[in-house]
């Protein structure tokens, strides 16, 4: 499996000007936005501590809160499945819909989905899948992932929407008006929603007391793909349970605030029990959440409600876009559970990070995020998942660091400052420091020197 | 060993040691009015809102508000509109309604939000296939946040539920703001109180 | 009063001036400075790579070198961080705690334990912009970050702000990562660069002259962006402003 090399997409993406600066710009004014938002409440820190607290609870009391969920979602007349992993989730949903002839699909966002890599498992079994969000649409129709969790096209301009869809759904390709396009992809998705066989969700919260889903949208998509369809089916990753209704209202004050500054999505939608005559599955997912539950380094990521405000917050991502990540979930919490499906295929992740804190700062959970990316870069480091250059720099880095006197012969002395960069920054054979900066020149004297000439021994 | 049984298990087994349960606060700031409150929110968050008529007549007001509308179609006995929900079939046959007019169990002063159901609904797709949705709201029913809209149990054991805050909306092509995204277009409240003529 | 000063690698190597203003300044509070002679580095570069193998004998010396004195000082807030939260890869000795305990950045040690606010001597008649280093301002809390809703603070502005002429600019953007992160400036370094070259001319646009940190690792890069960028922006210290540096 190839290793995914953050630096080289990076590279790529910024070369696009126009579209760098515009998903910087546009992610950072995400960043102002929740800024007000939480200013605005004086008990945001405090609802901060709530939330990672019943997560913490939940999760550390799981196994019980989903046999609970699924006691009450299965009075309710909901079917309850189970899923190892991504693979029996997809066939799961296939034999749901091939059991009832059902040949089309509705969905809403689901971020779950996309890591099962449901579609093209549906797809080569002759079901049609529709996404109808229209970030998700863009991203469909141009054969790409999602490239944010809450915002999937935001690393495309308009004109790239005009062309993918004057390619797919035969819009005027000269005209990338924002109204118009929106309006078209309305007017094309509709028909779709009126005639599907079946309509699928994610879930933001899946609440053990009622077996309700709860899904957060601003488009109504989620709520067509359900009221529409006879068969609805709700993907739900295992650590999305929470206990009661009554902490519905921590998360839903923290979750749009958090993601896009608006104080509440303009759909809370509460999907509890089938409408008469319709049927209601839900697909329970595990994929790796029980293993990661039991990291304990780790577990907290599973705290995730998928906000995306770390995302937005993160100098790195807004500057090298989603898909230089290579997986499903990118960004900062990207970088901390992404090795947890494949630690080779995803060792550089977690260096696409300044350790700068930002995102810890903005979780809405209190997820730990800088500090896991620190661990992970040790377990990397340890499973010799390292680069090579990178290994020999620091075991170099680490014999002369350790010894004041190979220390000294090495910073002391005249010459060129880059021989006395740390031997670390000139390792890359590219000599990397130097692309885009001017090297530190060497001065005349170190401090050590100038403090034994000066101050002579103590 | 079932599906099932093998994810409980696993769970069960890296479960870490237990965390207690906090108990959640309500949050409750000096609300003043919170009519006000709840315009100022809806208003924000791209809906409308419009006068109850002095007249009481709601089906009047409708025809101002939407003067090119053909088909009114209303879930409560407060408007007559032109299309009986009563004799809806399917819920793809409201995909003409112009207007939906519903009342709202309650609203929440702190994000503009209306509390709606499939009691209110009567067919749920009326709020998502029309082109415009007017929805009646009682000014003594609007509860300050949503800790205190979460905590209306009853209300959940709705089979659907939902809270509305403005018409539907994107952002997701550069940032632009467009409403009437896959659902409704506009949104517009009208503070009345329930049976009131 | 005793402190050990704790001079990073790269400050040795290329920054003497700041270690010399770090010491100078610290004399000039009353400090009696003593530099243990056998010092190299605080491990941080290893340890951030995940290398804490590489990093052990490092850390091990950093100890031994600052191991009896009630605190250690040093122009650095990222090797403070290292210190205190991440020097983990050697036994936890009774010694090892004591010494992470007492490492102090500058601007924290003259603020909080020496608890000085004037710097009579000090004069800097410039347009300056303040970047506090992300381990100064997220880790060691050295001011308010704009992510949490908390009243204003800042320890380095209670330093500076006394300084003779010293006017403040502010950026748009003042604590976003200005990009360094160790060796993500060579490992990732279109990412590294692009926020470097963000940041310096963020302060530039702002009308900045001079933009001072406790963080020369955080300058090294910047520098070398605004150089290559032919940017008309000077870099300081704070050490060397508090000092009396007039420019």
């Amino acid at each position: 499996m190839k290793r995914i090399d953050h630096a080289e997409g990076s590279s790529k993406f910024i070369k696009a000007k126009d579209h760098l600066d515009f998903h910087d710009k546009r992610l950072w004014d995400l960043r102002k936005k929740r800024d007000r938002e939480s200013e605005h409440l004086p008990e945001w820190e405090e609802l901060r501590t709530l939330a990672s607290a019943i997560k913490e609870h939940t999760l550390t009391h799981l196994a019980d809160y989903l046999e609970e969920f699924e006691r009450n979602a299965t009075r309710n007349g909901a079917h309850v499945h189970w899923a190892k992993d991504a693979a029996e989730h997809n066939q799961i949903v296939f034999e749901i819909m091939s059991a009832r002839n059902a040949r089309t699909l509705v969905k809403a966002k689901s971020m779950l989905t996309d890591e099962c890599e449901m579609r093209p498992f549906l797809a080569n079994r002759g079901i049609e899948v529709m996404e109808t969000d229209l970030g998700e649409r863009i991203q469909q129709l141009d054969d790409e992932p999602p490239s944010h969790i809450v915002v999937p096209a935001v690393h495309k301009l308009k004109t790239d929407v005009a062309r993918v869809f004057s390619e797919n759904i035969g819009t005027d390709p000269k005209n990338s008006d924002v109204h118009y396009l929106a309006e078209s992809q309305r007017q094309h998705t509709r028909p779709y929603f009126l005639k599907a066989d079946a309509g699928m969700t994610g879930a933001n919260f899946a609440v053990a007391e009622t077996g309700t889903v709860v899904v957060c949208t601003n488009e109504g998509n989620a709520d067509l793909s359900v009221h529409l369809p006879k068969l609805y089916i709700a993907s739900i990753g295992i650590e999305k349970v929470i206990p009661r209704i009554e902490h519905l209202g921590v998360f839903i004050r923290m979750l749009s605030r958090s993601a896009l500054g608006s104080p509440i999505t303009q759909l809370t939608s509460h999907f509890r029990v089938p409408r008469e005559g319709t049927e209601m599955h839900i697909v329970l997912v595990d994929n790796g959440r029980s293993e990661r539950l039991g990291m304990s380094d780790f577990w907290y990521s599973l705290k995730c409600i998928r906000c995306g405000a770390c995302m937005n917050t993160c100098p790195v991502y807004r500057r090298s876009g989603g898909l230089s990540y290579g997986a499903t979930y990118s960004g900062p919490i990207g970088v901390i559970i992404d090795p947890t499906f494949n630690l080779r295929k995803y060792s550089s992740l977690p260096f696409a990070s300044t350790l700068n804190g930002s995102c810890t700062a903005v979780c809405p959970v209190r997820i730990n995020i800088h500090e896991q990316i620190y661990k992970w870069r040790q377990i990397i480091a340890e499973r010799h998942q390292l680069p090579f250059v990178k290994q020999q720099a620091m075991k170099v880095a680490g014999k002369v660091l350790s010894n004041p006197k190979l220390y000294r012969a090495a910073v002391e002395g005249a010459g060129a400052g880059i021989e006395h960069l740390p031997r670390f920054t000139i390792y890359s054979r590219f000599n990397a420091w130097g692309k885009q900066r001017e090297v530190p020149s060497a001065p005349q004297f170190t401090f050590r020197q100038w403090y034994v000439k000066n101050r002579g021994k103590k | 060993m079932s599906s099932r049984d093998d994810v409980l298990a696993r769970v069960r087994r890296n479960q870490p040691a237990p965390r207690p349960l906090p108990a959640v606060p309500t949050f409750d700031t000096d609300p003043g009015s919170s009519l006000e409150r709840f315009k100022t929110a809806v208003l924000r968050m791209g809906g409308k809102v419009a006068d109850p008529p002095a007249d009481g007549d709601l089906d009047n007001l409708i025809g101002r508000l939407f003067p090119d509308a053909k088909v009114i179609c209303s879930a409560t006995p407060e408007l007559v509109g032109n299309r009986p929900i009563g004799e809806v079939r399917e819920p793809a046959d409201l995909d003409d309604v112009d207007v939906g007019v519903v009342r709202a169990v309650y609203g929440v002063a702190e994000t503009g939000s209306l509390w709606l159901t499939e009691a209110e609904f009567r067919v749920n797709t009326l709020g998502f296939l029309a082109q415009h949705l007017v929805v009646l709201l009682d000014p003594s029913r609007i509860v300050g946040n949503l800790h205190h809209a979460y905590r209306e149990r009853a209300q959940f054991d709705a089979g659907y539920g939902v809270f509305m805050t403005g018409p539907s909306a994107t952002a997701d092509i550069e940032g632009v703001l467009i409403h009437g995204a896959q659902g409704i277009r506009t949104l517009t409240v009208v503070p009345v109180a329930a049976g009131s003529k | 009063m005793r402190a050990a000063l704790f001079i990073p690698c790269y400050v040795d190597a290329f920054f003497p001036e700041v270690g010399i203003a770090t010491l100078e300044l610290l004399e000039r509070l009353g400090v009696e400075v003593v530099y243990p002679l056998n010092q190299t580095c605080c491990g941080q570069p290893m340890g951030n790579a995940g290398c804490h193998d590489d990093a052990a004998a490092t850390e091990a010396l950093f100890v031994r070198n600052f191991t009896g004195y009630d605190y250690i000082v040093t122009p650095s807030g990222s090797c403070t961080h290292h210190v205190r939260e991440n020097l983990t890869a050697i036994p936890q000795t009774a010694d090892t705690v004591k010494v992470r305990q007492r490492t102090y950045e500058l601007v924290e040690f003259v603020h909080d334990v020496l608890q000085v606010r004037e710097f009579p001597w000090a004069e800097f008649p410039h347009v300056v912009g303040l970047h506090n280093g992300c381990a100064s301002l997220r880790a060691l809390r050295t001011a308010k970050m704009s992510e949490i809703g908390e009243p204003p603070f800042s320890k380095p502005l209670d330093l500076l702000s006394k300084v003779k002429g010293i006017r403040f600019v502010t950026p748009e953007r003042p604590d976003e990562c200005c990009g360094f992160g160790g060796t993500f400036s060579v490992f990732e370094e279109p990412v590294s660069a692009k926020m470097g070259y963000d940041k310096v001319n963020d302060h530039r646009n702002a009308g900045a002259e001079y933009i001072v940190s406790g963080d020369m690792s955080c300058i090294m890069h910047q520098k070398g962006c605004a150089e290559r960028l032919d940017l008309p922006i000077k870099f300081i210290h704070i050490a060397q402003i508090l000092n009396g540096a007039r420019e």
